[in-house]
């Protein structure tokens, strides 16, 4: 789904939270846009983040979908790694779409291996994720997703070139899962991590969770 | 429009492949990034370090097909997987306008975008390939909205605009953008009754306009191509109001490929930002040499190819 520029309402969006709540959106390369249009839809702000600087006064970003390689390098390159790790070690919440859940996991498994570029990457959600782990575009799909946090029925998703959750830690809560069992949304405290798109589709309850985990930021 | 083209397969239960939304939602993916020409699988794996957010194999850079001349084929598919083993990028591939055997020939060893390419001698001179019947996705070039939206009928998940490849020449990239983005900020501002007509007159698909109009952009993801040189070029595409860039001739062409290539890919990101514009456009060496495009003979336009 393509959307317009700077979209804010669509017919029938009640917007859930105030604007006040802050969301940034890591704007390096990728599919930022779309995220921002579902954060306003759900009545929050959302800005742009490309430079440290841009972190000031957030209360949640996402790390969108997009190339890992590209997004580690820029991030790295532009001296966002340790401002991003003080503010989740701040207890911000930071969720992470299929390019942006590689750019959070500890542990990329075999496809951090193998002569391939390896990104830099924050390595603070304590999962396995192997990138394009279900195959390369045209293997790439729609499917439903059972959700453990909402019982209003089924999420439909779309995986693109999508990474894997292998693995999960102690401390980290499936959200999401394949019907054969495959895990692709996990959340560790503050940090949420999916291998879909929520912001490709019109379901905005993905966000929704999200936005309500920012909320909840301890004060400062 | 376009979402009769999935397929159910044997993915697993309930899921289902190469539908309209997952071809154009890998385009999504690649927005705000730049897309580079590469021939061999070092050149690739140079892209991919300097941040590429995807590269496309072909024979030879455009700047060379038009040196060499002769017909200029899609690549040995060899190279290109030699090229799809060497990076974890997506691996585009460029196929003739019309040649729907070599797009087969790409599906089958796992590309991840064809280019039906202007950049290509063409193998039909009346009609483009029905990507419809393909599950790999298609981008291909535009010099206008009709032709645009005459290929996101035919099924591209993708637009680029044409420019004129191989000359790292920009002015043919600005004009082909300007007379998109134009032509739809002057479809916003038409009333209703007039569509029709419009859809007429510039031969694109009515249902496709009304989209347009609607969403205010193209339908699907639009980059920019065909002449981007240097940095400073690729933001102002990128300000132009474009989803991101391709590079063709002007990397590997250059004095220093790898670090072009990242100074595009920054200028990319940050192409609002005046400060990091300057600072990434710093000795980059030589710039490819170039051919200023009024100074070519109408017949050696790439750009007129495509129908």
């Amino acid at each position: 789904m393509i959307s317009p520029q700077n979209l804010t309402l669509r017919q029938g969006d009640t917007p859930a939270f105030n604007s006040s709540l802050k969301i940034g959106v890591l704007a390096l390369q990728g599919a930022f846009l779309e995220h921002a249009n579902m954060v306003r839809r759900l009545g929050a702000t959302s800005v742009e983040v490309r430079l440290p600087r841009d972190l000031a006064d957030l209360d949640g970003l996402i790390i969108p979908g997009g190339e890992s390689t590209t997004i580690g390098k820029l991030a790295s390159q532009f001296g966002l790694l340790d401002p991003l790790h003080q503010f989740i070690d701040n207890g911000r919440a930071v969720w992470g779409t299929c390019a942006g859940l590689i750019f959070l996991a500890k542990d990329i498994g075999a496809t951090g291996t193998g002569g391939h570029v390896v990104p830099p990457r924050l390595e603070v959600m304590d999962v396995t994720v192997n990138r394009n782990a279900f195959g390369r575009q045209v293997a790439s799909f729609e499917a439903d997703l059972n959700l453990t946090f909402a019982d209003d029925g089924p999420f439909h998703a779309l995986f693109i070139r999508a990474p894997k959750i292998e693995a999960v830690g102690d401390g980290v809560d499936v959200l999401a899962t394949l019907d054969d069992g495959t895990i692709v949304a996990a959340r560790q405290g503050n940090l949420l991590g999916t291998s879909f798109h929520p912001e490709l589709t019109d379901d905005l309850r993905f966000h929704h969770y999200f936005l309500t985990m920012a909320e909840q930021k301890p004060s400062s | 429009m376009a979402t009769q083209n999935g397929n159910v397969n044997g993915n697993g239960v309930g899921q289902e492949t190469a539908t309209w939304r997952v071809k154009a939602g890998l385009a999504q993916m690649l927005k705000g990034g730049v897309i580079m020409d590469v021939v061999t699988p070092e050149h690739a794996k140079i892209a991919e370090e300097a941040g590429a957010c995807a590269v496309m194999a072909l024979e030879r850079v455009p700047a060379d097909i038009r040196a060499n001349g002769g017909v200029a084929r899609m690549s040995d598919p060899d190279m290109i997987q030699g090229i799809i083993e060497a990076v974890s990028i997506p691996v585009m591939a460029k196929a003739r306008i019309g040649h729907f055997v070599e797009a087969q020939i790409l599906e089958a060893i796992g590309v991840d975008y064809i280019d039906e390419s202007e950049v290509l001698t063409p193998a039909d001179e009346a009609y483009h390939i029905n990507k419809h019947n393909f599950k790999v996705p298609f981008v291909c070039g535009c010099r206008n909205l009709g032709e645009a939206l005459r290929r996101v009928g035919e099924g591209a998940a993708m637009i680029r605009t044409k420019g004129e490849a191989g000359t790292g020449d920009v002015v043919e990239a600005v004009r082909h953008a300007r007379t998109v983005l134009g032509e739809i900020r002057r479809l916003q501002n038409m009333p209703e009754e007039e569509l029709m007509t419009y859809a007429k007159e510039i031969g694109a698909p009515y249902d496709l306009v009304k989209e347009t109009r609607e969403l205010g952009r193209l339908p699907v993801v639009n980059f920019a191509a065909g002449g981007v040189a240097t940095p400073a070029d690729a933001a102002l595409m990128m300000q132009l109001g474009v989803d991101g860039v391709f590079v063709g001739s002007g990397i590997f062409k250059s004095g220093n490929p790898a670090k072009r290539a990242k100074a595009i890919v920054e200028a990319v990101t940050h192409y609002n930002n005046a400060e990091i514009l300057a600072e990434v456009s710093k000795n980059l060496g030589e710039a490819m040499v170039g051919i200023n495009v009024s100074s070519l003979p109408q017949g050696e336009l790439l750009a007129e190819r495509g129908w």
